[in-house]
């Protein structure tokens, strides 16, 4: 009798092991069923390079070119401002703040993380965008600029937290082998630490970035939303994320733009995949 | 619990892998019923592959491949339900491991897995266990303690107790004395010589003297392979093979 | 021989640890202040009444009684679905997985499921529940969405939860007969239990703050009375940030900042608990 309950439990647990896998594949089906339709009024070629995304006119236009330059663009901006403070930060944290500090530090950095991105958006609309405008005397602050900072903000706890795992990890003797041949502490982590933990600094860059493109609300509240290829960084530009979350509640069930916006989700999908599929490999290919 | 069977063990041709190592090559042996078996040598001979393999702790081990045959009590071990056989194959570990539970919670462990639900049965098992163990006096009024705060000699006979809660016909030991001092010692090797009279034994020590004090007959493991096996003063007073004699005498393990 | 002092080796490690100094400084202080503000302009609207009124005046007055309700709602659902499978799926990896390639395909997609952008599950969460499942927006859908979005969290918190308890105690349990499904229930679980904890808390603090996801799959503008099954929509407290921030003209800051602190609050407590039960079990550890 009881063998009987545990073999029910025991395949229980095996199908939930497979879940994962099965959530991914429908994620990607649906993503598929709905978004592939929108290839029977565009090619891929011109969906994907089109220069005008005006989804509600007639004919509609669905080039996502300037949606996709548009969350380049901020990416980008976001990954110059965290790349070198996240990555001096998790520096900091690792090797030279005190024990006590160390862990208050790495709380503090848990608890951005923890932040919803609504509520970064919100701050970012009230403080940092009039900031920018009137900093560089812009007709709006609505800008990629803003939208770079708030990302940047928000990727570096990402980067800080695996970056920080990953010069942990290193063997000791590597920099107890530096220190005593007369190494500073400041060249043996520039020269030593940070080439042996370069892969899972590099995962860890990957992992924010990838956080970044993904990243809906925060920009939509403080970019400015204008699906124009964008000049400069100082001008509105709009995100493939941002583009989805705006405009779906508009497009008709079944329309060429409920389509097409769900074609966006297949690129935002498959962007996506490939980074962390990639950030993964590297992280557990090198082990001690 | 006199046993009717002559060999609790009978062991033919054991040959064992984990992956590209040979770990037992080729082992025959009877181990007799209600008898001490000693097994020595020195490290990475096989003593505890071999010995886990008695109670099929070793399918834990991943690429685990086995040849041979395993006798218990004249059945084939790899036919019987597993839980059954390590219910009658019980196993005391090198260091002291209790559950992260109370003392009486620790002994009652197994027969409560086994389905006992009965508080009034499980107290009893408890006692006799903890009786039989030589630890009944030092714990009867602190049952509900947590079994860490006993000292590393008392817990390891709880662990001993614990086995035999669950009713055991063997007892394996696997270097039981190794985190513990003299006097811990002396009173676990007193235990298992009482023990004897119902259950049969096998130890593995890495202690030369201690498998001369205890046991009835020693074997001797060196590489994975069965070196010489004989009545205990036989071995320490004229042992066969030079290897063996080489062992006993420290010059090499 | 002047100019040897800037190319001092103690010199260079001065400025760089200034500059790692400055890189920390500048993350810490702004969410410092990030919390401030909000604390500061939004505490004056706190108060009993904008905690447990409605909206009134197309949001401009009133309060938040159910976008917090709402919230409420879809973080029970979206951790009752996450939560049993998680854990399930967990005990799977940790007790029962080979190194094969099946293990590997199920780490890839759990790391993938993490990965998905928020707006992605919305997508999905419209295309599956909504749509063809029929459900229509509702906290059903909702919460289902968030559950599939929590799934990794949870899974992987339990997991190294349950990887941390000894394999000794495993294998004593194993020793005495007892079953492999006994020895998780009885010894594996109890004893990695607040690490899971900690991991539903972690997942509960993430759904209560993602707007994306359900967007499209439960939430309402405006809803004069609370949800009353599953099948009905519901306000939530980020998306009624998200609107009264954005779509709502003259809404009173003070207001806004409210509603973003309650939010934040919510979240943050969340947060806290979690690190703290995860603090004194490492404490208490007993082996």
């Amino acid at each position: 009798m009881r063998k009987i309950k545990e073999f029910i439990i025991e395949k229980l647990i095996l199908l939930a092991g497979i879940a994962s896998i099965f959530f991914v594949a429908m994620i990607f089906l649906f993503l598929l069923k709905e978004g592939l339709a929108v290839f029977k009024v565009e090619t891929p070629f011109k969906f994907l390079f089109g220069k005008s995304w005006y989804p509600i006119s007639e004919p509609p236009q669905l080039g996502i070119l300037p949606l996709i330059l548009g969350s380049l663009l901020v990416t980008f901006g976001a990954a110059v401002i965290s790349v070198p403070i996240g990555v001096g930060c998790a520096v900091y944290i690792a090797e030279i703040a005190p024990a006590g500090l160390k862990e208050t530090l790495k709380a503090g950095i848990e608890l951005l993380a923890a932040i919803p991105s609504v509520v970064l958006g919100f701050i970012g609309m009230v403080t940092l965008v009039p900031l920018v405008k009137n900093i560089f005397h812009l007709p709006t602050g609505l800008t990629a600029l803003s939208g770079s900072i708030m990302l940047a903000f928000m990727a570096t706890p990402t980067i800080v937290s695996i970056a920080e795992d990953a010069l942990y990890s290193i063997p000791k003797n590597y920099k107890e082998g530096a220190l005593a041949l007369g190494a500073t502490q400041w060249q043996t982590i520039w020269r030593v630490m940070l080439p042996a933990a370069s892969s899972g600094i590099l995962a860890a860059v990957m992992l924010g970035i990838g956080r970044v493109i993904g990243e809906t609300m925060a920009v939509m509240m403080i970019t400015g939303n204008a699906a124009v290829i964008p000049h400069s960084i100082f001008v509105p530009v709009r995100t493939l994320t941002a583009t989805i979350a705006a405009e779906m509640g508009e497009a008709v069930v079944g329309s060429e733009h409920y389509f097409a916006l769900f074609a966006i989700g297949i690129v935002l999908f498959v962007i996506s995949f490939a980074i962390n599929v990639t950030a993964d490999l590297i992280l557990h290919r090198r082990k001690f | 619990m006199v046993n009717p069977v002559k060999n609790t063990f009978e062991i033919k041709d054991l040959d064992i892998r984990f992956g590209p190592v040979h770990a037992i090559k080729q082992i025959s042996m009877d181990i007799p019923a209600n008898e001490i078996l000693s097994i020595i040598g020195p490290s990475n001979s096989g003593k505890t592959t071999f010995l886990r393999t008695l109670n099929r702790l070793s399918d834990l081990y991943p690429d685990f491949k086995i040849d041979g045959r395993i006798l218990f009590e004249e059945k084939d071990i790899g036919w019987l339900d597993v839980e059954t056989l390590r219910r009658k194959i019980g196993m005391v570990f090198a260091l002291p491991l209790p559950l992260p539970l109370s003392i009486f919670d620790n002994v009652a462990y197994g027969p409560r897995m086994q389905g006992v639900k009965n508080k009034k049965e499980l107290a009893e098992k408890v006692e006799e266990a903890l009786m039989q163990g030589h630890l009944w006096d030092e714990v009867k009024d602190r049952l509900g303690e947590s079994a860490f705060k006993l000292s590393g000699g008392q817990q390891q006979r709880l662990c001993i107790a614990r086995t035999l809660a669950v009713g055991p016909k063997v007892i394996l030991f696997d270097e039981p004395c190794s985190g513990l001092d003299p006097i811990s010692t002396a009173k676990i090797e007193d235990s298992m010589i009482k023990l004897k009279e119902n259950y049969t034994i096998v130890l593995v020590t890495n202690n030369v003297k201690q498998a001369a004090r205890v046991g009835d007959k020693t074997a001797f493991f060196l590489g994975g392979e069965l070196i010489e096996m004989d009545r205990t003063e036989k071995i320490f007073t004229a042992p066969k093979d030079n290897r063996t004699d080489d062992y006993i005498r420290g010059k090499f393990g | 021989m002047r100019a040897a002092w800037i190319k001092n080796p103690y010199m260079t490690q001065r400025l760089a640890f200034l500059l790692l100094l400055v890189s920390t400084l500048l993350i810490v202080i702004p969410v410092g202040m990030i919390v401030v503000i909000i604390a500061w302009k939004g505490i004056p609207a706190i108060n009993w009444q904008f905690l447990s009124d409605i909206p009134r005046q197309g949001m401009r007055s009133g309060g938040i009684f159910p976008a917090i309700v709402g919230t409420i709602y879809l973080v029970l659902g979206a951790i009752s679905f996450a939560l049993p499978i998680g854990l399930l799926a967990a005990i799977y990896l940790s007790e029962y997985s080979k190194d094969n390639i099946l293990t590997r395909l199920i780490k890839l997609s759990i790391v993938n499921l993490a990965g998905v952008p928020s707006v992605v599950y919305g997508l999905f969460g419209l295309a599956l529940f909504v749509v063809f499942f029929k459900l229509g927006a509702s906290i059903l859908s909702g919460s289902l969405t968030l559950g599939i979005m929590i799934l990794p969290i949870i899974i992987t918190t339990s997991r190294e939860a349950l990887e941390s308890v000894p394999n000794s105690f495993r294998e004593v349990s194993l020793s005495l007969g007892a079953s492999k499904w006994q020895t998780i229930r009885h010894i594996v679980l109890p004893n990695a239990i607040p690490g899971i904890l900690t991991g539903t808390i972690l997942g509960l603090g993430r759904a209560a703050g993602e707007t994306a996801p359900i967007l499209f799959t439960v939430a309402a503008f405006y809803l004069p009375q609370l949800p009353k099954s599953i099948f009905d929509q519901a306000m939530a407290l980020p998306y009624h940030l998200y609107v009264i921030s954005t779509q709502v003209p003259n809404v009173d800051e003070k207001i806004r900042c409210g509603t973003a602190l309650v939010l934040l609050a919510l979240v943050l407590f969340m947060n806290l608990i979690a690190i703290i039960i995860r603090y004194k079990f490492r404490k208490k550890k007993k082996w």
